[in-house]
């Protein structure tokens, strides 16, 4: 696919609106069908390569009418089942297509605090888009209305336009709430629990807040200053954020509860604790963990390489181990620090890929190379243990596992020699077991995950947790509804 | 935000200060460390021992070595400025208890973390040798409160110009051909020196621990950046650790992932500071 330049959407879209508007009569559901998909206006492939800037540059508001006029505003609303917080997605719809911009936000927000965010990094095509009847009659997912895309364009705009009202905080209760991480889940439960007036303080171990935010979503997709401006609305609702400050290690969570004051403790940590493959040569100079080489790209900026402190191991061939966002993110981001060649390894096909497809399509578009059915079994270092190549193996796909996917199977003898000099392992996170560890009788599972009931308690009284730290490395709007259903038990609990 | 409550030059390039850091000082026991960073947005991440901790007055001392350029900054500051970062206190603490004889042996600025560890030994009954190593005279630190601690306390210098003319394995073997041997030694100090006093230890069968030190970002067991090969498996240094069994660390692989980023860095100040300071103690022990 040849990219399309932003200037030619534009004015493609302006055309589009002016004959539409010139219509008197309603659009009958055939003509909101027939009204062409909205295409996300994105840097040119050749010249995002090499910057960290955002690679989709949003909707004109032309754009975001037109996507939204095709909505046929179907009564049921499957595309409301798909959302993890039942967004009125109808509504806001309705709202952007007549143009009510900051009328569709506020639709939004009514049940997701950070539709910026999402509307950049949710996994629509499983979600709402999955279920669109227009993607349904035109037989492809791709062609459902780009809901995110138009999500984000609202978002953006409320933001930009100065509007946005600042909720309204009740009278203080003197009550006191402490949050723990400061990813998703945690920026949820601090909105939600601040506005009934109780005071919040978060910690956070980093000396940055917003989590994987903006330790692992890299700036080409997330840009940082969005993030902020969610943590900069939560310090001006008067939350407390004590960064380097890391509860189980400066401060046990119990002591927070015994000693400090705290009368409800919100546990949103995360999934910070990453697989590696238990492969021959994994310890070698140049294998990294999706997470380390994220986080000096993203936190501690090494890609700015003349300023940042922090370095970042720059080869020229790099290999990525994995098939999700993840591996998506690690592999685009050794494009832009100037790899000649990043190939992605993994075991299934793309369809099982669990990244979102746009981010996959970038990364294709900026020249990353994929190698399906196939598996790393052993890295291979030279005499100064450094990474020189990798022995993979090939697979096929066999019968389908529990999880329903078809299970990847290798084929014997089939290995073989790729040269890379770096190895990037984003093959998942488990939990971090930090708290669990130092947090007697609190309960997880054999994996780790904190245990809670349907209003997200813990096992213990008055904790309460949610986001990756309970569902394993999940997504961030079900970090965000984790949140939304933990901040109403507390603020229950502190009525 | 840390404020520097003093600062003392101890040696041309060691510098021992006090920070204001309640929370930490309050928690921190033996064994453990800091990770500290001069500027949120452009600084690197470094882990230092601590030395030592004054719960009463909120303060914690470290000590460190100016070799790379968040160290060099650091040493530049003066009392009553702050240190933007301070997150601990990280890793396992040490495992003390009364088991008999314990021989510590620190070289370098290794003193300086071993220097809680004595102190916990002694107050838990234990009969303490303390060991230490440094290139010369000048780089000798912390010595009299080493000797006020130690029941024997031997120094040695490379150059001779101060106590025996020795590495700091000599004395170590000796110590551990003695009958009865002792019960555990702790050797803390630059990777080649923690493996070969644990080569040394190791035909006597002293359980040996050894406190490692390596690049990290986290400090929470995030990053995985901070992983050494212990026994043939997988450990974060700064949650699993930083002490382990010496006789099972692959020092060799530690060490060529402490200059992972040799080659990548071209300009000066890029220096890296782990790779000057392994080199510097290289040079120390060659
Ligand atoms: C590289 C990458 C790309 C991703 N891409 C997407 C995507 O495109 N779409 C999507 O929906 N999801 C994506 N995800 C997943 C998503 O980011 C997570 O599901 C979500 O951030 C989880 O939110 P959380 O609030 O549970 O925790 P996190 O965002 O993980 O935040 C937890 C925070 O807690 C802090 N913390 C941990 N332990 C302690 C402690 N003991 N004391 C104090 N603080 C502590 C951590 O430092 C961290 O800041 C991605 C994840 C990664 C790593
Ligand atoms: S420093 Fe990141 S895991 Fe240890």
């Amino acid at each position: 696919m040849s990219h399309i330049t932003p200037e030619a959407l534009a004015e493609a879209a302006h055309r589009e609106l002016d004959a539409i508007l010139k219509k008197t009569a309603p659009l009958t559901p055939k003509e909101r069908i027939a009204i062409p998909v909205q295409d996300m206006p994105t840097q040119d492939p050749e010249v995002r390569r090499k910057n960290v800037q955002e690679v989709a540059l949003g909707y004109t508001p032309e754009q975001a009418r037109l996507e939204s006029m095709r909505c046929l505003q179907c009564r049921n609303a499957p595309c409301v089942q798909g959302c993890p917080v039942r967004i009125d997605i109808p509504g806001f719809l309705k709202a952007a297509a007549a143009g009510d911009f900051l009328g569709a936000c506020a639709v939004i927000k009514k049940n997701s605090l950070l539709p910026a965010v999402c509307g950049r990094v949710c996994p629509q095509e499983v979600q709402c888009q999955e279920h669109c009847t227009v993607g349904k009659s035109l037989k492809s997912v791709d062609k459902a209305v780009s809901i995110g895309r138009v999500e984000r364009y609202v978002a953006d705009l409320e933001r930009d336009s100065g509007k946005a009202v600042s909720p309204v905080i009740k009278p203080a209760t003197g009550k006191k709430v402490a949050v723990i991480g400061s990813g998703p889940a945690s920026v949820t439960v601090a909105a939600d629990v601040r506005r009934e007036g109780h005071q919040v303080v978060m910690f956070e171990a980093f000396h940055k807040p917003g989590g994987v935010l903006v330790y692992g979503i890299p700036e080409f997709r997330l840009p940082k200053a969005i993030v902020q401006k969610e943590i900069d609305a939560l310090l001006a609702m008067g939350v407390e954020i004590k960064t380097n400050f890391v509860i189980g290690r400066t401060r046990k969570l119990k002591a927070l509860i015994e000693e400090d004051g705290f009368d409800a403790v919100f546990i949103g940590t995360g999934a910070g604790l990453p697989k590696f493959m238990n492969i021959e040569g994994e310890n070698l100079v140049g294998v990294f963990a999706a997470n380390e080489y994220l986080t000096r790209a993203n936190l501690m900026k090494a890609y700015d390489f003349g300023r940042a402190d922090t370095p970042i191991y720059r080869a020229g061939r790099v290999a990525i181990l994995g098939g999700g966002n993840v591996a998506m993110d690690a592999a685009r981001t050794a494009v832009r620090l100037g790899a000649a060649e990043v190939h992605v390894i993994y075991r299934r096909t793309e369809v099982e890929m669990p990244a979102r497809v746009e981010e996959i399509a970038h990364a294709k578009e900026e020249g990353v190379i994929f190698h399906l059915l196939e598996n790393v079994s052993r890295v291979m270092g030279d005499e100064n243990g450094c990474v020189k190549a990798v022995e993979c193996l090939r697979y096929e796909l066999g019968e389908p596992d529990a999880s329903g996917r078809r299970r990847p199977v290798e084929i014997k003898g089939s290995e073989f020699i790729r040269d890379v000099e770096a190895v990037i392992v984003a093959i998942g996170n488990d939990s971090n077991p930090l708290i669990p560890r130092t947090t007697e009788g609190l309960k997880t599972t054999k994996w780790g995950n904190i245990i809670v009931d349907e209003t997200g308690k813990t096992s213990i009284d008055g904790v309460y947790a949610g986001g990756d730290i309970v569902l394993g490395a999940a997504t961030v709007i079900l970090a965000m509804g984790e949140g939304r259903r933990a901040a109403a038990s507390i603020n229950e609990r502190l009525k | 935000m840390n404020r520097i409550l003093a600062k003392t030059q101890l040696s041309d390039d060691v510098y021992m200060m006090r920070l204001d850091a309640p929370h930490i000082a309050r928690e921190r026991l033996p064994g453990q460390f800091v990770i500290l960073q001069l500027d949120n947005d452009y600084g690197e991440r470094i882990p230092l021992t601590i030395a030592d901790a004054d719960p009463a007055e909120g303060s914690l001392t470290i000590i460190f070595q100016a070799v790379g350029k968040t160290t060099h900054n650091l040493a530049d500051k003066a009392v009553g400025e702050s240190v933007v970062s301070v997150l601990g206190p990280l890793g396992q603490p040490t495992h003390i208890e009364k088991f008999g004889t314990v021989v510590c042996v620190g070289g370098g600025i290794g003193v300086a973390p071993l220097h809680p560890i004595v102190k916990g030994m002694k107050q838990a009954g234990n009969r303490v040798i303390v060991i230490v190593g440094a290139r010369n005279r000048k780089l000798v630190i912390l010595e009299e409160q080493m000797r006020a601690l130690a029941d024997e306390f031997i120094v040695c210098t490379d150059d001779g110009s101060y106590g025996r003319k020795a590495l700091v394995t000599e004395p170590l073997k000796e110590v551990c051909a003695r009958i009865p041997k002792p019960e555990l030694a702790v050797a803390i100090g630059p990777p080649v020196m923690m493996k070969f006093c644990a080569e040394a230890t190791r035909p006597f069968g002293v359980h040996t621990l050894v406190s490692l030190n390596t690049i990290m970002i986290d400090g929470t067991g995030m990053c995985g950046g901070c992983r050494v090969t212990v026994g043939g498996q997988t450990k974060f240094v700064c949650v699993d650790g930083p002490e382990f069994d010496g006789h099972k660390v692959d020092f060799d692989n530690m060490m060529q992932r402490l200059k992972a980023y040799r080659k990548h860095e071209d300009t000066a100040h890029h220096q890296c500071h782990l790779d000057a300071e392994i080199q510097a103690k290289e040079r120390s022990l060659s």
